[in-house]
């Protein structure tokens, strides 16, 4: 995919209609390059989860304006016919929790995405084995996900975000159960992802440790966001 | 693509197999139950297979001799077995009651046979497992083996004591009852024996009777006594007919000519099917569409509550792209499989516990088919609700906030 990342513009989202209506996005901007991480942080109740969901194609904006990569995914109504197949083919995601299938080991919950594209088992499987061991978890392939630790679970949700190559992943809260050492790992993991797949990165987070190490940051509050540039720090959080 | 239900149902076997297991009992019972209307049909049919009579001539205006009493007094064999186109014809009794052994009694249907022999005379069992057939005329019995007696065991049958010359097989009454065979007389006796008070009652009341006991006829108290005293009826006569004659014909001419009432094989067939276990018959129709619902609901029960414990999971495949399709597969495929393991236990659990039933259970291959594709409907239906759940289940759940 590759291209200019994601770009909003003016995104608004009005939950309810007349006396009631409650405006939770009142015209977001926000651009994210590829190779690039931002944060997106804000109180609770400033709009986080709602726009997450808009770029998330998983409701429906009021109005705005959304470029993926090349291609314009929203304005003033979604341009893209399957909504699920978007989803699947070009945004990742990486949740607060891990949640994996548990039902499925390491290797097929990664490959999972591209198997439901149509990849064949084999590709799937080989694709996925390639990003895990990328993410150094590798040695865990055929473990179901019970039986791995929280950062594992998070490397493999990770690697599931990624294995479509999708232009854009959304992380929520993606260190919120992870300790500070951990937490940091996974924010240079995403980072590192992020450069070698050309990918842009949004993650929301109330993680004070991590906010430092974003050279962008995204500050929403009231249902607008406001730019700043980010510390930059390094991983290891000694900056 | 790789199975999504199958690794489910792999991950959580325990869960699977167990609640397999519970439902494979229900329908292990279900198909059990069934078998037993299979049975008494069956023992309908053998009992008139083994009868080895193709018409039967019971009292007239009587659904007899199975399904209500029927009596015929014992000569009219004489004037049927002169009708054109009869082949063969006997008297035969019947009369269910408890027969003792010296260990203990068994309930039986006592028939009496007249004197011939197996197929030249209707009413004979016509094989024997051990033993020999009646050849006395008196106090001889052939039993099935279902009666538990052996050969040279004695049993009472009222005041007299036979002794077991002869076992047979599959010889049952339409209640699956075993059969004993007794000579003809004897069973005439036995149904109208009294014990010896009655017949001393039954005898001072005849002769305190001035109508019995003129003292210008004598000789008409003990005839009539000796008449009171002795049996000349028998509940029917088995008919066989000469080759190529049409059953329906021979009938009408003997309800014509001899007015009495005559019944061909189809007919008693639906006497027997159709009234006689037709009762029975819908007290286990009644339990098999219970025992369908409860199958159903707990099918429903079981997937739904699977289902709920993945709601977590199902948003993040929704979330993820996964088409509804895909999640209302797995759901109905866990549901099938379910059914399956139950099916398979249930088959096996019928098969195997079949034998033990005092009544006979007859596990025919087409019912098993039609409960196959029974439990799979069930199935089908039963994840119905689950499904809806899952299908309505928002992928922004996905999503904290």
């Amino acid at each position: 995919m590759g291209g200019k990342g994601i770009r909003i513009e003016g995104l608004k989202k009005r939950y309810g209609s007349g006396d009631t209506a409650v405006d939770a996005l009142k015209g977001v901007d926000m651009q994210v390059a590829p190779g690039e991480v931002v944060g997106l942080i804000g109180p609770s109740g400033s709009g986080k989860s709602t726009l997450l969901k808009c770029l998330g194609a998983v409701i429906d904006p009021t109005a705005g304006r959304m470029t993926l990569g090349d291609e314009v995914i929203y304005d003033d109504g979604w341009k893209v016919r399957d909504l699920r197949a978007l989803r699947r083919d070009k945004i990742g995601f990486v949740f607060q929790a891990p949640y994996l299938i548990p039902f499925l080991d390491v290797t097929d919950n990664v490959a999972l995405l591209p198997m439901l594209a149509g990849v064949a088992n084999a590709e799937a499987r080989s694709s996925a084995l390639e990003l895990l061991t990328a993410l150094d978890v590798q040695h865990r392939a055929r473990a179901m996900p019970s039986r791995l630790s929280g950062g594992e679970q998070q490397r493999v949700a990770i690697a599931r975000g990624l294995v479509n190559r999708p232009p854009v992943i959304l992380a929520d809260e993606p260190t919120a159960p992870l300790d500070s050492e951990r937490a940091m790992t996974v924010i240079r993991i995403l980072d590192d992802m992020a450069r070698k797949y050309e990918t842009a990165i949004i993650v929301v987070t109330h993680d004070e440790k991590i906010i430092p190490t974003f050279r962008r940051v995204y500050h929403i509050r009231d249902g607008v966001t406001h730019e700043e540039a980010g510390e930059g720090r390094p991983f290891d959080g000694t900056g | 693509m790789i199975s999504l239900a199958g690794r489910d149902i792999v991950h959580a076997w325990g869960k699977f197999v167990f609640t397999g297991i519970g439902l494979g009992l229900l329908i292990g019972v279900t198909l059990v139950m069934a078998g037993v209307y299979r049975g008494m049909v069956d023992d309908g049919r053998a009992l008139l297979d083994n009868s080895g009579a193709e018409l039967w001539v019971v009292q007239r205006g009587t659904l007899g001799p199975y399904a209500e009493s029927s009596s015929l007094y014992d000569d009219t064999y004489r004037a049927i077995r002169a009708m054109p186109g009869v082949a063969k014809a006997a008297n035969v009794t019947y009369l269910t009651m408890q027969v003792r052994d010296s260990r203990s009694d068994v309930r039986a249907m006592v028939v009496g046979i007249a004197p011939g022999g197996p197929g030249a005379t209707p009413g004979w069992p016509p094989y024997l497992v051990a033993g020999r057939h009646i050849t006395r005329s008196h106090y001889e019995a052939v039993a099935d083996v279902a009666s538990g007696l052996r050969l040279g065991d004695r049993l009472a049958i009222r005041r007299n004591s036979y002794t077991v010359v002869g076992l047979t097989r599959r010889m049952v009454s339409s209640s699956g009852d075993p059969m004993v065979f007794i000579p003809l007389k004897d069973a005439q006796e036995a149904q109208f024996l009294k014990d010896n008070d009655a017949l001393w009652q039954s005898r001072r009341r005849t002769g305190a009777n001035p109508a019995f006991d003129r003292p210008g006829v004598p000789g008409l108290l003990d005839a009539v006594n000796a008449a009171q005293s002795t049996n000349a009826f028998v509940n029917a006569v088995l008919v066989t007919l000469e080759p190529g004659r049409d059953p329906d014909e021979v009938a009408a001419a003997i309800r014509r000519w001899r007015r009495l009432t005559v019944y061909t094989r189809p007919q008693m067939e639906s006497i027997l099917v159709g009234k006689l276990i037709a009762t029975s018959a819908k007290q286990i129709g009644m339990f098999l569409v219970i025992l369908a619902i409860v199958s159903a609901a707990i099918v429903a029960f079981i997937i739904y509550t699977l289902t709920m414990d993945k709601i977590r999971e199902i948003a993040v495949l929704k979330l993820i792209g996964t088409r509804d399709r895909t999640i209302a597969g797995m759901i109905l495929q866990q549901a099938l499989a379910l059914g399956v393991i139950g099916f398979v236990v249930g088959k096996i659990t019928a098969t195997f516990s079949a034998p033990m039933f005092p009544k006979y259970v007859l596990l025919v291959p087409f019912d098993s088919v039609v409960g196959f594709f029974a439990v799979l409907v069930i199935c089908v239906v039963a994840s119905i609700a689950a499904i809806r759940m899952a299908l309505r289940v928002d992928p922004a759940e996905a999503i904290g906030g």
